[in-house]
């Protein structure tokens, strides 16, 4: 097995959140030898952290200028990184952070890159790469020749690596932050009693249009709507999905849930997120959205129509009822 | 005073989420069947990203847009028909794959060519749009090696908005984990966004937007490069549809308050 690389960002306190070490337990796998390089602000922590990993060397490009995730600092730390370790197969976790320089730090390297991985494998002694297309609805397994080949591995498909802390020795790679127009000025966040998007929650809960149609008495109940869902992701701690048609209207100024944004969009032009379980309200579960319900392992629906996608071999259990019926008596029993 | 833009969107075509999508492996490696006859639509974020940068465009005069694309010609023209009825543009085609099997290592090297031989673009201007990933390939890296080839090292990604100031500052708001925004200040063009959602709905089709664009589209998909990808290096061991097919349980005739007790049960399952 050709050396490995794995390439980490430290969070603000310096140390590697779960899907750098989700990544580390990926590289670990594969067997051979491996490198880490950390980029951060300060980066002794994160190597303390993973110091009984096994990594041959640690490299580091640490500072304030790559305290902030912005392309052009990351990708010259990524570059000067991989340029020292002079790995064939450099791994990272896929951050947003990753996500936005890796790819153009392949190219700098001459290499190439895949991202989204959700599997690593060797194969007659090489690695192999598992990977969705067509957004989530066929399943590909890759190999490449050209190196480095850096791969983004996605995260919650790979066993965390864990092990005592202790203390490592860090190379410091030099690297000039390079010249940048781009000043990243913070973060917009949800207020705390708005958060409806929770990657870690246990259950994804999506609302589909059917919410702000008219229901049996011809009226729209959008404000009931909000009251329900908001009371049930309150108390169960759950994330929100919904589905495209949903998002569009609260754009469009029609009947519209006023949490709703296109941040919770799931499915074929939104996002795939990962849960444990799903139920899925008011959502007819066409292929379009069911593509963002790939990862999700157990999945209930509550439709009025029984022949709806859901039914059709989509989820493990469709309640055929009102979903405003029934999720009022949810709450109930939840005392949300 | 505001600055004009010059906006090129990269942007290609990708079967229409409705159908049923079914690999084939071929000599030349997988491929969808009957890709050829499959009805395509312009690619859902890479379309964002146009229709964000027509109206940037519209609110300064001077302003440009160029939408290019890489896919089988004849498939390009069809949907061009509809995407030219959206908002103005002019066209730069490529004739080649638009799978998502291709390698975006070499898709980004046509990109960037065709984009370098705009005669009448300023590249000191320019704002390089495209979806942050596409509904076909979906790596999410091929505008960073364009955007590289062209020598441009301010790159943005999951964009949801951006603010352009007179000066031709502007303020970008991209996705990060949990449904959170980071916020950038870009002191000047050129730079890259790759666009998520963005906050415009579709534009509707306007006929006279529609005539003005085609009298550009015809020409540019007759005079459309052909930039083959050959994915050197890039081998598929298998593709393969999901197997899962799930036993679904229908419930019906069940009193709400019965099925409201069970759904709290499976959600306190461990």
């Amino acid at each position: 097995m050709e050396p490995i690389l794995l390439l980490a960002h430290t969070e603000a306190d310096g140390t590697l959140a779960k899907p750098a070490l989700e990544a580390l337990g990926a590289a670990l796998s594969l067997g051979g030898e491996l490198n880490v390089g950390l980029v951060g602000a300060e980066v002794q922590p994160a190597a303390n952290q993973i110091s009984g990993a096994g990594a041959k060397r640690i490299l580091g490009v640490a500072g304030e200028a790559f305290s902030q995730p912005r392309y052009a600092t990351d990708a010259a730390a990524a570059e000067a990184i991989c340029r020292a370790a002079g790995a064939g197969i450099v791994l990272a976790p896929s951050t947003s952070r990753w996500s936005r320089a890796l790819p153009g730090v392949a190219y700098r390297l001459g290499g190439r890159v895949d991202t989204h991985s959700t599997g690593l494998e060797l194969r007659n002694g090489a690695p192999a790469v598992t990977r969705w297309f067509y957004r989530q609805r066929m399943e590909a397994v890759l190999s490449r020749e050209q190196r480095p080949w850096v791969v983004l591995l996605d995260p919650g498909c790979f066993a965390a690596w864990s092990g005592p802390a202790g203390t490592a020795t860090v190379e410091n790679v030099p690297v000039e932050a390079p010249p940048t127009r781009t000043t990243v000025t913070g973060v917009q966040a949800p207020k705390a009693d708005e958060q409806t998007i929770r990657p870690d929650a246990k259950l994804l809960f999506v609302a589909g249009a059917g919410w702000t149609k008219k229901q049996a008495d011809g009226a729209i109940h959008g404000r009931e709507a909000e009251t329900l869902i908001l009371g049930f992701l309150r108390t169960t701690k759950s994330s929100l999905g919904g589905s495209k048609s949903l998002v569009d209207a609260s754009g469009e100024g029609e009947a519209v849930l006023g949490f709703m944004t296109h941040l919770n969009q799931i499915g074929q032009t939104g996002s795939t997120p990962r849960h444990r379980k799903g139920l899925s309200t008011c959502c007819h579960g066409e292929e379009p959205h069911v593509v963002g319900w790939r990862f999700v392992n157990e999945r209930r629906a509550i439709n009025l129509d029984p022949n709806c996608g859901w039914a059709r071999g989509k989820a493990d259990v469709v309640y055929v009822a009102d979903a405003f019926e029934v999720m009022r008596h949810v709450n109930q029993l939840l005392g949300a | 005073m505001n600055t004009p833009l010059q906006i090129v969107v990269c942007g290609s075509i990708v079967p229409d989420p409705l159908q049923t999508l079914e690999p084939v492996t071929g000599p030349n490696g997988p491929s969808l069947k009957n890709e050829m006859l499959l009805p395509a639509v312009l690619d859902p974020w890479a379309g964002h990203a146009l229709f964000e940068a027509a109206h940037l465009a519209g609110k300064r005069s001077g302003s440009k847009v160029w939408l290019v694309s890489l896919g089988p010609k004849a498939k390009l023209q069809q949907v061009m028909m509809t995407v030219a009825q959206k908002v103005p543009f002019e066209l730069v085609a490529l004739d080649g794959p638009a799978s998502g099997f291709s390698d975006s290592f070499e898709t980004a090297a046509a990109l960037a060519a065709a984009i370098e031989a705009i005669a009448s673009l300023d590249r000191a201007k320019l704002l390089l749009f495209g979806g942050w990933e596409s509904a076909s390939r979906g790596t999410g890296s091929t505008l960073q090696m364009v955007g590289e080839r062209l020598g441009i090292g301010e790159q943005f990604q999951g964009v949801d908005e951006i603010t352009v100031r007179d000066d031709g500052s502007f303020t970008v708001l991209e996705r990060i984990e949990g449904g959170r925004h980071q916020v950038s200040v870009c002191a000047a063009p050129p730079a890259v966004l790759g666009w998520a959602t963005g906050n415009l709905p579709e534009p509707k089709n306007n006929p006279q937007v529609g005539m003005a664009n085609m009298r550009t589209v015809m020409p540019a998909l007759q005079r459309a490069k052909a930039a083959p990808i050959s994915n050197t290096g890039l081998r598929f061991e298998s593709v393969s549809l999901p197997k899962q097919q799930r036993e679904t349980r229908i419930v019906k005739n069940m009193p709400v308050e019965e099925m409201a007790r069970e759904i709290v049960a499976w959600i306190g399952e461990e």
